[in-house]
C-alpha cells in the first residue's frame, strides 16, 4: 500500500514539476522580445525598455505615469494613450471602450498594448507633470470600521500642486508574495496644503493595496505615489451644486468643498452623504462647523439601512431617494458625484429626470 | 458489423471521426462543455473561434493524452491518476499552444488567443479524453476520436451561435430570453442529434 502511495505522489509531483519547467523555459524563450524603444510624442522622450510588458508598465518604469485605476485588467479605461505604430490590432478587451473616432486616432488601453518591437506613442503633454513622490505617513487614523484617512507629508520633491478634486496613484510594494501595484485615490487634502496630502480609503476585502494600507502600512514608513491625474474638478460657473458621495467617495468633495471655503467661493451646495448605518458615517462635527462658517453649505447624511427604532434623526432611504425628495427640480444645478459605477449610474438617472441637463454632471468612477 | 482492428486504417479513422462527431457529440449527446458552450455562442463568428480552438486541442490533448496513459501510467500502474494528469497536461499544453500564437501570429492571436485560457476549464476537451480510454483504440484512432470529438463540439457551437443569432431579433417572452431558450434550443436540437443514434456502434 505504502509504496504504491509513494509512486502515484511522486509521479504527479514529478508530472507537475516537469511540466512547470517547461512553461518556464518556454516563457523564457518564446516570450523574449529583446529590447525595444518607445518613441514618446515625436521625439521629445525616447525610452528604452525590456518587451514583454504591457505599455503602461513600461512607462511607468520610466517615470512617464500614465493614469489607471484597475490596475491594468483593462476596466477603467483612464489609460488611452495614441499608439502611432507597432500597436497592433485592437484586442478584444479593449475594443468596448474605444469610441469609432478613436479609433481612427489609433487611440488604445495602453494596459492592453503590450511591447513586442519599437513604438511611436502620444500623450497628452500634462501627463509629463506628473511626478513620483516620495513621501512619509505622518498620521493614519481610522474613520470608520472600514475606512482611514492617511496623511502623507511630501519628502521628495516637497510640495505638490493639484486641483480640488484629482487623484494620485499609490503604489503598494511588494508584500507576503502579493505584487506591486498602484491604485487611485483621490485628494481629500486641501489644495492650499503643498506639503502634504491626505486620503481616504476604505478596505477592499482581499484588495492587494488597501489590505497592504490598512494591516501593513506602519506610521512614519515611507510611500510612493505619482499624481496629480484626473480632471474632476469645480466647474467655473454660478450654478448652485449638488455633491452625492458615499463612504471613500467623500474624499474629493470634502478637498473641494474646504477649496470653495478656502477662495470664498460661495456658491450655494448640499452634500448628499449616502451610508448604510450610524457607523459608517465619518466627519459630521467638521462639516458641521464649516457650515457654521459657510452658511452655503448644507450637509446631508442620509442612511438606508439604518434600524427603524434607532436614535438617528436625520434622512432615511437610498440616497437616489433623498436626492429626488431635496430636489424635484434638478434644472439649474451643477452635480458632482463620487463613488461606485452602480451608484454613479443610479444617481445620473435620477438627476435627469428631475431636469439636470447630463451635462452638468461631472463624475469620478471609481 | 466488423470489428475496428480488422478494418483498413482509414476506414476506422473516417468511421471514429464520424460517429464522435455525430452519434456521440459531446455536446448535443453527452452535454459537455455547456458553460463555454452558453457563454459564447451569442454570435457565429465568435462560436466559430472558440469551435475552431477547441478542435485544435482536443485533437492535440486527445492524442497527447493517449500517450502519457498507454506509456507512462499504465506501465506503472497509476490508471486512477488519469484524471488529474490530464486536466495538468490539457493546461500545460493550453499555455504553451497561448505561447506560441502569441509569438507567431498576432491576428490569430487576437481572434483565436482569448479563448484559450477558456478551453484550459473546458471540461468537453477533458470528456474527450476520458472517454477515447473507455474504447480499445490504438495512437490515430484515439487521436480520430479526439479530432471527431472537438468538430462535432465546433459544429455545435457553430450552429446555435447561428440560431442565437437570428432569435436575438425576434421578440420572445422575457423570461425566455437569454441562457433560457438557448436551452430550449439546445434540447430540440439533442432531440435531433438522437436520430444518429445506433447509426454507427463502434
Amino acid at each position: 500500500m505504502l509504496p504504491q502511495i509513494l509512486i502515484s505522489v511522486g509521479f504527479l509531483l514529478a508530472c507537475g514539476l516537469v511540466l512547470a519547467t517547461l512553461l518556464l523555459l518556454a516563457e523564457k524563450k518564446i516570450l523574449n522580445y529583446g529590447t525595444c524603444q518607445i518613441d514618446v510624442n515625436a521625439g521629445r522622450k525616447t525610452l528604452a525598455v525590456e518587451g514583454g510588458a504591457s505599455l503602461l508598465a513600461s512607462l511607468a518604469e520610466h517615470n512617464v505615469f500614465i493614469p489607471s485605476a484597475c490596475g491594468g485588467r483593462g476596466t477603467c479605461a483612464y489609460c488611452k494613450v495614441k499608439v502611432l505604430d507597432g500597436g497592433g490590432q485592437v484586442s478584444p478587451i479593449e475594443a468596448p471602450y474605444l469610441t469609432p473616432e478613436e479609433r481612427q486616432d489609433q487611440v488604445r488601453l495602453s494596459c492592453q498594448v503590450k511591447v513586442r518591437k519599437d513604438l511611436k506613442i502620444d500623450i497628452p503633454a500634462e501627463l509629463f507633470n506628473v511626478v513620483r513622490f516620495r513621501a512619509r505617513l505622518a498620521h493614519k487614523r481610522p474613520l470608520t470600521h472600514d475606512i482611514v484617512e492617511l496623511r502623507l507629508e511630501l519628502l521628495d520633491p516637497s510640495a505638490i500642486t493639484f486641483d480640488a478634486g484629482q487623484y494620485v496613484q499609490l503604489e503598494s510594494p511588494d508584500y507576503k508574495g502579493r505584487e506591486s501595484v498602484m491604485r487611485g485615490y483621490s485628494i481629500s487634502s486641501r489644495p492650499a496644503d503643498t506639503h502634504l496630502i491626505e486620503l481616504i480609503i476604505r478596505r477592499v476585502p482581499d484588495g492587494i493595496c488597501t489590505t497592504w494600507v490598512f494591516d501593513h502600512l506602519q506610521e512614519g514608513q515611507e510611500v510612493v505615489f505619482s499624481g496629480p491625474y484626473g480632471f474632476f474638478h469645480l466647474n467655473d460657473s454660478q450654478a448652485p451644486i449638488i455633491c452625492i458621495a458615499g463612504g471613500s467617495g467623500m474624499a474629493p468633495i470634502w478637498s473641494l468643498i474646504r477649496d470653495m471655503r478656502d477662495k470664498g467661493i460661495a456658491r450655494p451646495a448640499t452634500y448628499f452623504f449616502g451610508a448604510l448605518t450610524q457607523r459608517d458615517l465619518f466627519f459630521r462635527d467638521e462639516f458641521k462647523q464649516i457650515e457654521q462658517e459657510c452658511p452655503w453649505l448644507h450637509f446631508v447624511p442620509a442612511l438606508s439601512q439604518e434600524p427603524a427604532d434607532s436614535d438617528w434623526t436625520g434622512e432615511r432611504g437610498l440616497i437616489t431617494e433623498v436626492v429626488a425628495r431635496h430636489f424635484p427640480d434638478a434644472s439649474q444645478h451643477e452635480a458632482y458625484l463620487c463613488g461606485s459605477p452602480g451608484m454613479i449610474d443610479a444617481s445620473i438617472a435620477v438627476l435627469t429626470q428631475n431636469g439636470m441637463p447630463q451635462e452638468n454632471v461631472f463624475y469620478d468612477k471609481f | 458489423m466488423t470489428p475496428l482492428s480488422d478494418m483498413s486504417f482509414f476506414a476506422s479513422f473516417v468511421l471514429i471521426f464520424v460517429s464522435a462527431a455525430f452519434t456521440d457529440n459531446i455536446l448535443l449527446a453527452r452535454f459537455l462543455g455547456m458553460c463555454s458552450c452558453l457563454g459564447v455562442s451569442k454570435k457565429v463568428d465568435t462560436s466559430l473561434g472558440l469551435g475552431v480552438a477547441v478542435i485544435f486541442v482536443t485533437a492535440s490533448t486527445s492524442a497527447l493524452n493517449y500517450l502519457v496513459y498507454q506509456y507512462m501510467l499504465v506501465p506503472l500502474g497509476l490508471q486512477y491518476l488519469r484524471l488529474i494528469i490530464f486536466i495538468v497536461v490539457i493546461a500545460a499544453f493550453v499555455q504553451l499552444v497561448e505561447m506560441v500564437i502569441e509569438r507567431t501570429s498576432e491576428k490569430l492571436y487576437n481572434s483565436l488567443g482569448i479563448f484559450l485560457p477558456l478551453i484550459t476549464v473546458n471540461c468537453a476537451i477533458l470528456g474527450i479524453s476520458l472517454f477515447m480510454l473507455n474504447k480499445p483504440y490504438n495512437f490515430s484512432q484515439a487521436f480520430a476520436f479526439g479530432l471527431g470529438g472537438g468538430f462535432g463540439w465546433f459544429l455545435a457551437i457553430t450552429l446555435i451561435g447561428a440560431i442565437r443569432e437570428r432569435i436575438n431579433e425576434s421578440a420572445l417572452p422575457r423570461g425566455l430570453e437569454g441562457p433560457g431558450i438557448t436551452l430550449i434550443i439546445i434540447g430540440i436540437m439533442a432531440l435531433g442529434f438522437i436520430g444518429f443514434s445506433g447509426m454507427i456502434k463502434i
